[in-house]
């Protein structure tokens, strides 16, 4: 069900969008090129930005620093009744989009789609989002350097959205 | 801080590669993130040059401003800086319906757009205003009701119900927006 109408969100949204420009008689495809124009500034200040990022957090995943974290804290997540399979992952959401996804592939190969470990994957991956990436786009598209408390506001966010994922998980799907 | 994060990703990452005997490794990554940083940027580029000419039809025929008449009462209480009326409400309201559907391709150049506007408001140029950094937690806490991506891949991997975990999203983005939002109220105050 869901599946079918996320498919036609898309196409109508574009539909609407042009219809009731027609409809408000506005200049639709002069406007259109006016506004994509803008994407080649946007790029531009963006790509410095996101280069720096990517090139110190691959270094930094290359490493395997997180490999050795996970062997410190295997016994704290069997306490809590976590599965230590999902710690990667909730490690790498904030800080990289398409390692999170990659382990979500893994996971979902591993474990099923349908085991509690596939569940709670699939809700922390769509609970939270990329803070770094983020960050990085957004302030680095418009020039602000100082920050301020934007990161840890940013992590708070992602660590609430993993911490209720667990507890909703347990509740709906929980043995 | 994102200065001494940075610094700490790449000192950390070069010594742990060294010590552990991985520097060819290191090299190799060295050059592929160059790489892997310009493939995203021509994967954004176009997706982002079209959803900003179609946003722009939007803005100019005044759909967006609907939008954001029928989000203001909410985004008037979590924007309590932005001046009324002002374009960046319908950028922002824009940005959140996009992210509400998933659509993150389309999210992203919208929410561009509201960093910019916000910009322009914005008194001291090179620091974080207040609004924006709210804007921030909104985008990150995710504010996804259909996550069109965990769905499909969900399918992919044969799940009998690929969608049974919509209403769990839901509820997770629910309390990591709402405690977000609180946790930002707190940090601005505290400044």
């Amino acid at each position: 069900m869901i599946e079918q109408i996320s498919n036609y969100i898309i196409p109508l949204l574009v539909l609407i969008v042009i219809v009731y420009g027609i409809y408000k008689k506005v200049n639709i495809y002069d406007t259109f090129v006016e506004g994509a124009t803008e994407s080649f500034d946007m790029v531009f200040n963006m790509f410095p930005c996101l280069l720096g990022m990517i090139f110190g957090i691959n270094i930094f995943l290359k490493s395997n620093v997180l490999n050795y974290i996970f062997t410190i804290l295997k016994p704290a997540f069997a306490q809590l009744n976590v599965p230590i399979e999902i710690f990667p992952m909730m490690v790498l959401r904030p800080i990289s989009g398409s390692s999170s996804l990659a382990i979500l592939n893994n996971l979902f190969a591993s474990y099923g789609p349908d085991s509690f470990i596939g569940r709670l994957a699939s809700v922390i991956q769509g609970s939270t989002d990329t803070t770094f990436y983020i960050l990085t786009l957004y302030f680095g598209s418009i020039g602000v350097k100082k920050i301020r408390y934007a990161l840890w506001a940013g992590l708070a966010a992602d660590i609430i959205g993993i911490i209720s994922a667990i507890l909703i998980v347990n509740f709906f799907f929980g043995n | 801080m994102v200065n001494k994060i940075w610094g700490f990703f790449i000192v950390i990452g070069i010594v742990v590669c060294i010590l552990t005997g991985k520097v060819d490794v290191l090299n190799n990554e060295i050059l592929e993130s160059t790489k892997s940083s310009l493939d995203m940027i021509v994967k954004i580029f176009p997706v982002m040059a079209l959803w900003l000419g179609i946003m722009n039809i939007a803005t100019e025929s005044g759909l967006l401003n609907k939008l954001s008449n029928v989000l203001s009462p909410f985004l008037k209480k979590i924007f309590p800086e932005i001046p009324p009326g002002h374009e960046s409400l319908s950028l922002i309201a824009s940005n959140i319906t996009a992210n509400m559907f998933g659509l993150g391709n389309a999210a992203t150049p919208f929410g561009l757009k509201a960093m910019k506007s916000l910009q322009s408001i914005n008194r001291q140029k090179e620091t974080a205003s207040r609004s924006m950094i709210t804007f921030l937690v909104l985008n990150t806490s995710g504010v996804t009701i259909i996550p069109t991506t965990i769905i499909s891949l969900r399918m992919m991997y044969g799940s009998t119900n690929p969608t049974e975990i919509v209403f769990a999203c839901i509820l997770a983005t629910l309390a990591s927006t709402i405690g977000g939002l609180i946790i930002d109220r707190l940090l601005a105050k505290r400044r």
